[in-house]
C-alpha cells in the first residue's frame, strides 16, 4: 500500500516545468519524438479521443462551441486565413490580403480549389459563408465581429470588406474557426451540410459518438494531410480517455487530469505534449457591486491568492503564473516587466484596511464547467484567503446552466478564456466598456481611450507602449483575477509525429493536428 | 384468466395516463431549468441579441403551453418531430441508441438474473453458513462501490491486460459474437451493480416464508430442504422477487448513463443527459416517453406475474 | 496483490475482534439484552462493532482528526508517512482527516435521507395496499409516473432547479427513494392484507393506523428491513454518481462519495487512494447488512419457536 508512482510523478513534473518555462519560444519535445521525426509520411488511420462533443451537437458553423466541433470542422473545412504554428497569419483560401487605410480590406481568393462535392470555390461562396454570421437575424457566436462591417462585396477574384473604422487586426478575425468556407447557393450556405474544401471528406458522423473521414484526394495544400483516414471520437470521461490511449484504441487524447499526467508518463506508453499559450483561467468580480466596486478590495483579493500553488496543484505544473493579465506570453505586445503579484497576506490586509475593513466575507460561485479544476481552485483560493482575513465561502453551482445562471449573474465567479492571437481582440471582447463578454462589468476611461487609439496606431513603438499601459491598468485596476495561464496538454501514442513547432493558438495544434501531424 | 386480461387492459390504459403525467412533469421541469436551448447552444458566446434571434428562429418565443400542445399532437400522430439542436429527425437519432440500450440491458439481465436467483436460493437454503456470509459480503461490497468505480477497476484488471476493450466501438455490421465481446465489460459492470439487490431480496423473501406453518408441515413430512425451498417456499415468495427483478430491469434500461459515459457506449441515457443540458425539450420528452413505456410495461408484467403466482390477489385487482 | 494480502489480514483480524466485541456486549449490556448478545452470530457482532466505531468517529471527528477538514497542509499526493498517515489528496489536504470528517457528513446525510424515505414510502405504500380502490390507483399511478423517470436524471433536474444545499440534497434523494420504498411496501403489504387475520381485524373495526402499525407492518417488516439496509448504502452511491455528473455535496466538505469520484482516475494507474473512501463505504454497507440479516433471522427464528 505505498504510492511509488506518485513520488516519481513529482520529479517528472518538475522536469516538465523546466521545459514549459521556455515559454512561447517553442516546445521542447521528448527524445523519443525527435528520434521518430523524419519526413512526414502518408498513411494510417488517426484516431482522436476528445473530452468534448455532445449528442446534441449540430452542424451550424455559427454554433460550433467545443473542441470536438472545432477539430471536426478543421478536418473538413478551410478558412480565409490560417494561423501558422508560429502564430503568423498564413494564406489559406485567401491567397493574399491588403488594406490601404485599415478600413477597406481586399482579400484575393485562391483559384483552383474545389469542394469535396467537386464544385470550385468561388468568391460568391466566400461571401455567402461570411454572411452567414452577419446581419440582423444571424445567430452566430461571432456575430459581433461583423458589427463594424458595413459591406462585403465581390470584385473580380477579390472579396472587399468595408469597416466603419480602421482596424489593423481585422485579418486575424478572419482566421476564426467559425468562419469556414462552405458552398453557397443564392447567397446562402446550407448550415447542415458537411461539404467543405478542407483536407478530409466526411464519411459518417454520429453526434456525440464519432466522425469518420477519409483523405480528400484533391486537397490543394502540398505537404499536408498525411493520414489516409481520421476518426474523431467523443470520450467524455477522463479515465476512459486515458484507458483508450493506453490500450491503443486511440492515438491522441486531450484534457488529461493533471493528477495523472506524471503517472501516464511513467508508463512510457505515451508522449505528453504541453503547449504554453494564451489560454487563461479567471475569477471575474462584478465591479459594479459592493464590495468589488472598491479597487482596494479587488487588490486585497489579488494578493490573497497563491498563484504558484494554483499552477502546481490545479494545472499539475502545466501552465504559468499570470499577473492578472489577459495578454499572454505568446502575444506580440506582452508586458514582461510588470511588477509581479505574489501571495502576500500583509499586502492583502493592507488593502483591506485601505478599503476600511478588518475582514471580508464573499461568496465565490464555481463549477467545473467554468474550467476543469475550478472547484478545487476555489477551495485553494478560500484556504489562502483565510490567512489574509478574507472568508471566501465556496458555492458549487451545477455545471448545467452555469453560463446562464451564474456567469455574469453572480458577482464573483470562475470562468476561462481561450486566449486571443491579438491584443485588440482580447481586450475588445472582454474588457472594453459594454462588451458582451465584459464579465466584470468593468469600465475604465483611460483604458477605453487607449483601446481605440491603439487599434489604428501605425507606429509600432507607440502601439507597444499603449498595449503595455493597458495591461498595467487591467492588472492593477481591473476587476478580474487571473491567477494562471493554462497550457494545452495532450497525449499521443508513441508513433505519432509532429512538426518542430506546435501552435500555441488554440488546442491540438490550432485544431490542425489532423492535417499537420503524421505517423512516424 | 379473464380477470387477468381485464387487468392488463386496465393497466395499459392507466399506462397511457402515466405517460401523459411523465411528459407533463418532464416538460415542466425542463421549462423550470435556467436558460433555454437558444442560450445553451450559444453558451459562453451568448449575447442578448444573438439569443433573441436564435430563439425566434427555433420558435422558442412561443408560450410554453402552445409548444407543449404542438409537441403532444405530433406525438399522438406518431411524429416525434425534429431535434432543434441538431435539426435531425428525432426518430432517427433514437433508433440506433434505443437498440444499443436494449441490447446492453438484456445482456446484463441475462447474466444477472440467473446469478442472483441461484445465489439467493442457495443463500436461503444454507442460511448463516459460510457460503451465505461470503456471497452476502461479496455482493454487498460489489454494490457499495459506485458504478463508475466498479467500471474503472474492471478496466484496470481486464482491459489494461488486453483481455477486453476498455471502450465500446460498435459498427452496424458487427457479428453478435463480436458485439457480445465488445460490450462484455459494461455488461459485467451492470451485473455486479444489480445482482446484490435481487439476490438479497430472493433470500429475504424465502426466509420470510420458512417460518410459515405449511413449510413446517412440509418439513415434518421429511422433504429435503432443497425441495422445500424450490417447491413450497419459492412459488409463494415470487411476488416480491419479481418486483425487484422488474425494478432492476427498468434500471438497466433507464439508469445506466454513468456506465454509458465510462465505456463510451452510445445509449439513450447519455443522449438524455446531453439533451437536458441543451434544453432540447423534444428529444428529452421522446426519451422520457421511451423510458416510461419500458417502465410501465415491465411493471405491468411484474404485477401480472405476481397475480398469477398468488391467486388470492386476483379478487383485489 | 498488496490489496489482496491486506484484505486477507483484515478478515483474519476481524474474527477475534468480533468475538471480543460480542463478549464485551454480553458483559456490559443489561441482562435480557446480554442474552441476545451472547447468542448473536459473529457476523452480527462484527457489524455492530463496525457501526459503533463509525458512530464514534462521526461524533468525535474534531478530536480524532489530526488536521482540520479543509486545511491545505502539504503538497499534493504526498505518500503515506508518519505525519500524514494516509497521505494527502489532490489539493494537499490530509487524507485521514478528510476520511474521518467524511464519516460524520456521509453517515449523517445517508441516515437522514433513508429514514425520511422509509417513513414516507412505507406508510403510503401500506396504506395504498390496505385501502385499495381509487386511493391505491392514484398513489400507484403517481409513483409509477415518478419512478418512470430515471432516478439519476430526475435528481439532476430537481437539484438544478432547487439548488444543491445539503437540505435539498436530502429531500430530493429521499423523495426519489421513497417511490422505490412505496412500491416494495405496497407489494409486500398486498400479500399480507389478503391474510385472514387482517380480515378479522377489519371486521373488529380497527382503524387504518392500527392496521398499518400493528398488523401489517410487523408482518411486512422483513423485506422492508432488508431494503433499508441497501437503500441506506445507495445514498452514498447516489451522491457519488451525482458528483460524477457535476452535482453533489458542496466542497470543501468531505464526503466519501465525492472523495471516490475526485480520486477515481488514479485507480487507472493502480493507485489505491480511491479505494480508501470506497472501502469505507463498503465496510459500512457490509456491517449494516450483517446486522439487518441477523435481525431478519431473529424475526423468522422467533416465529419458528412460536409456531
Amino acid at each position: 500500500m505505498t504510492r511509488p508512482i506518485s513520488q516519481q510523478s513529482l520529479t517528472r513534473r518538475s522536469l516538465l516545468k523546466g521545459a514549459t518555462a521556455l515559454g512561447a519560444a517553442g516546445l521542447i519535445l521528448p527524445a523519443s519524438y525527435r528520434a521518430a521525426r523524419a519526413e512526414p509520411q502518408r498513411g494510417g488511420t488517426f484516431r482522436i479521443g476528445l473530452g468534448h462533443g455532445n449528442s446534441t451537437d449540430g452542424y451550424d458553423p455559427g454554433l460550433w462551441d467545443n473542441l470536438y466541433a472545432q477539430v471536426f470542422a478543421a478536418s473538413r473545412h478551410n478558412q480565409l486565413i490560417e494561423v501558422g504554428a508560429d502564430g503568423q497569419l498564413t494564406p489559406e483560401i485567401a491567397e493574399s490580403w491588403e488594406s490601404a487605410d485599415g478600413a477597406t480590406w481586399v482579400f484575393r481568393i485562391r483559384q483552383g480549389v474545389s469542394f469535396h462535392s467537386g464544385k470550385e470555390v468561388t468568391v460568391e461562396d466566400v461571401i455567402a459563408s461570411l454572411n452567414h454570421h452577419r446581419g440582423e437575424d444571424a445567430t452566430s457566436a461571432v456575430k459581433l465581429f461583423f458589427n463594424p462591417v458595413q459591406d462585403i462585396r465581390a470584385d473580380g477574384q477579390n472579396v472587399v470588406i468595408t469597416l466603419d473604422a480602421p482596424n489593423g487586426d481585422f485579418p486575424y478575425l478572419m482566421s476564426d474557426y467559425h468562419l469556414a468556407i462552405m458552398p453557397g447557393a443564392d447567397g446562402k450556405i446550407d448550415p447542415t451540410s458537411t461539404d467543405g474544401c478542407g483536407p478530409y471528406v466526411v464519411e459518417s458522423y454520429e453526434p456525440g459518438v464519432q466522425a469518420s473521414l477519409t483523405r480528400f484526394p484533391n486537397y490543394w495544400k502540398p505537404g499536408r494531410a498525411h493520414f489516409d483516414r481520421v476518426e474523431i471520437l467523443s470520450i467524455l470521461d477522463s479515465a476512459a480517455r486515458l484507458n483508450a490511449l493506453m490500450t491503443g484504441q486511440v492515438d491522441l487524447i486531450d484534457q488529461i487530469d493533471p493528477a495523472t499526467i506524471g503517472m501516464l508518463e511513467a508508463r512510457g506508453v505515451a508522449n505528453i505534449l504541453s503547449i504554453p499559450g494564451n489560454a487563461h483561467y479567471v475569477f471575474p468580480m462584478d465591479s459594479r457591486a459592493a464590495p468589488f466596486s472598491d479597487n482596494n478590495v479587488r487588490l486585497a483579493l489579488k494578493y490573497a491568492i497563491d498563484r504558484q500553488e494554483m499552477v502546481d496543484k490545479i494545472l499539475g505544473g502545466h501552465g504559468a503564473v499570470s499577473n492578472d493579465n489577459p495578454i499572454g506570453p505568446a502575444n506580440r505586445y506582452f508586458h514582461r516587466e510588470m511588477e509581479a503579484k505574489t501571495f502576500d497576506p500583509d499586502r492583502a490586509r493592507y488593502y483591506l484596511r485601505q478599503a476600511g475593513m478588518d475582514s471580508l466575507s464573499v461568496d465565490l460561485h464555481v463549477a467545473d464547467a467554468a474550467f476543469s479544476g475550478a472547484v478545487d481552485a476555489g477551495a485553494l483560493f478560500a484556504e489562502t484567503a483565510a490567512q489574509c482575513g478574507i472568508n471566501i465561502n465556496l458555492v458549487r453551482e451545477p455545471n448545467d446552466g452555469y453560463w446562464d445562471n451564474v456567469w455574469m449573474k453572480k458577482p464573483f465567479v470562475a470562468s476561462y478564456w481561450g486566449g486571443r492571437a491579438v491584443e485588440d481582440h482580447m481586450f475588445t471582447s472582454g474588457y472594453a466598456s459594454g462588451a458582451a463578454w465584459n464579465d466584470s462589468f468593468w469600465e475604465h476611461e483611460r483604458f477605453n481611450e487607449l483601446l481605440v487609439a491603439a487599434r489604428s496606431e501605425i507606429n509600432e513603438e507607440l502601439r507597444r507602449e499603449m498595449y503595455h499601459e493597458m495591461q498595467q491598468i487591467v492588472s492593477f485596476e481591473g476587476s478580474v483575477i487571473i491567477p494562471m495561464n493554462n497550457n494545452y496538454v495532450m497525449a499521443t501514442a508513441l508513433n505519432v509525429a509532429t512538426p518542430e513547432q506546435i501552435s500555441a493558438n488554440w488546442n491540438l495544434d490550432g485544431f490542425r493536428c489532423v492535417e499537420r501531424w503524421w505517423f512516424a | 384468466m379473464h380477470a387477468v386480461l381485464v387487468m392488463i387492459l386496465q393497466r395499459l390504459a392507466l399506462g397511457v395516463v402515466t405517460l401523459f403525467v411523465v411528459s407533463v412533469v418532464i416538460f415542466g421541469a425542463t421549462e423550470l431549468l435556467p436558460g433555454d436551448l437558444a442560450s445553451t447552444l450559444l453558451g459562453q458566446s451568448a449575447t442578448p441579441e444573438t439569443v433573441a434571434a436564435l430563439r425566434t428562429q427555433l420558435g422558442l418565443d412561443q408560450p410554453a403551453p402552445l409548444r407543449y400542445w404542438a409537441w403532444a399532437t405530433g406525438v399522438v400522430q406518431g411524429d416525434f418531430g425534429v431535434s432543434l439542436a441538431t435539426r435531425r429527425p428525432i426518430a432517427d437519432m433514437l433508433a440506433m441508441r434505443l437498440g444499443n440500450t436494449v441490447f446492453l440491458a438484456l445482456y446484463a439481465a441475462a447474466l444477472a438474473v440467473p446469478l442472483a436467483l441461484i445465489l439467493g436460493i442457495l443463500a436461503a437454503l444454507w442460511r448463516n453458513s459460510i457460503f451465505d456470509r461470503v456471497a452476502n459480503a461479496g455482493a454487498l461490497s460489489a454494490i457499495s462501490f459506485p458504478e463508475f468505480f466498479v467500471a474503472y477497476i474492471l478496466i484496470f484488471i481486464l482491459a489494461q491486460s488486453g483481455f477486453f476493450p476498455s471502450m465500446v466501438r460498435l459498427s452496424p455490421d458487427m457479428a453478435l459474437g463480436d458485439k457480445l465481446y465488445a460490450t462484455f465489460l459494461p455488461a459485467l459492470t451492470l451485473t455486479l451493480v444489480v445482482t446484490a439487490h435481487m439476490m438479497r431480496m430472493t433470500r429475504a423473501a424465502i426466509i420470510n416464508l420458512m417460518a410459515s406453518p405449511y413449510i413446517e408441515m412440509a418439513r415434518l413430512k421429511g422433504l429435503s430442504p432443497l425441495r422445500i425451498v424450490l417447491r413450497h417456499a419459492l412459488p409463494n415468495a415470487l411476488a416480491p422477487i419479481i418486483n425487484v427483478i422488474a425494478l432492476n430491469l427498468a434500471y438497466l434500461i433507464t439508469g445506466v448513463v454513468v456506465v454509458e459515459v465510462v465505456f463510451v457506449y452510445p445509449g439513450l441515457g447519455q443522449l438524455m443527459v446531453d439533451s437536458v443540458a441543451k434544453r432540447d425539450i423534444a428529444v428529452v420528452q421522446a426519451i422520457a416517453l421511451i423510458f416510461a413505456s419500458a417502465y410501465v410495461l415491465l411493471n405491468l408484467s411484474a404485477d401480472v406475474l405476481s397475480t398469477l403466482t398468488n391467486p388470492r390477489l386476483m379478487r383485489r385487482t | 496483490m498488496g490489496v489482496m494480502i491486506f484484505l486477507a489480514c483484515a478478515i483474519v483480524a476481524s474474527i477475534p475482534l468480533s468475538w471480543g466485541a460480542r463478549r464485551v456486549m454480553a458483559a456490559v449490556l443489561p441482562r435480557n439484552m446480554a442474552r441476545v448478545a451472547r447468542d448473536m452470530p459473529l457476523t452480527a457482532a462484527f457489524g455492530i462493532m463496525v457501526i459503533a466505531v463509525y458512530l464514534f468517529v462521526a461524533l468525535f471527528a474534531p478530536l480524532l482528526a489530526p488536521f482540520p477538514e479543509r486545511a491545505v497542509v502539504g503538497s499534493q499526493f504526498q505518500p503515506w508517512d508518519s505525519t500524514h498517515w494516509l497521505g494527502t489528496d489532490r489539493l494537499g489536504r490530509d487524507m485521514l482527516s478528510r476520511l474521518i470528517y467524511g464519516a460524520r457528513n456521509t453517515v449523517g446525510i445517508a441516515f437522514a435521507t433513508t429514514a425520511l424515505a422509509f417513513l414516507v414510502g412505507s406508510v403510503l405504500g401500506i396504506w395504498a395496499a390496505l385501502r385499495g380502490g381509487w386511493l391505491d390507483q392514484v398513489l400507484s399511478r403517481f409513483v409509477d409516473a415518478l419512478m418512470a423517470i430515471p432516478a439519476l436524471i430526475f435528481s439532476l433536474l430537481l437539484l438544478t432547479i432547487f439548488g444543491t444545499s445539503v437540505l435539498t440534497l436530502i429531500l430530493v434523494i429521499a423523495a426519489v427513494d421513497a417511490t422505490r420504498v412505496f412500491r416494495i411496501a405496497r407489494s409486500v403489504a398486498q400479500g399480507v392484507v389478503v391474510m385472514d387475520y387482517i380480515e378479522a381485524a377489519r371486521l373488529r373495526g380497527e382503524g387504518t393506523a392500527y392496521l398499518i402499525g400493528r398488523e401489517i407492518l410487523p408482518n411486512a417488516l422483513a423485506p422492508l428491513v432488508a431494503e433499508f439496509g441497501l437503500r441506506f448504502c445507495f445514498v452514498f452511491l447516489t451522491i457519488s454518481s451525482l458528483s460524477f455528473l457535476g452535482l453533489g455535496i458542496q466542497p470543501p466538505t468531505a464526503d466519501w462519495g465525492s472523495m471516490v469520484r475526485d480520486n477515481a482516475t488514479l485507480i487507472t494507474f493502480g493507485d489505491v487512494t480511491p479505494l480508501l473512501p470506497a472501502g469505507a463505504i463498503a465496510l459500512l454497507t457490509v456491517a449494516v447488512n450483517f446486522v439487518v440479516d441477523w435481525q431478519l433471522y431473529r424475526a423468522s427464528g422467533l416465529k419458528e419457536q412460536a409456531g
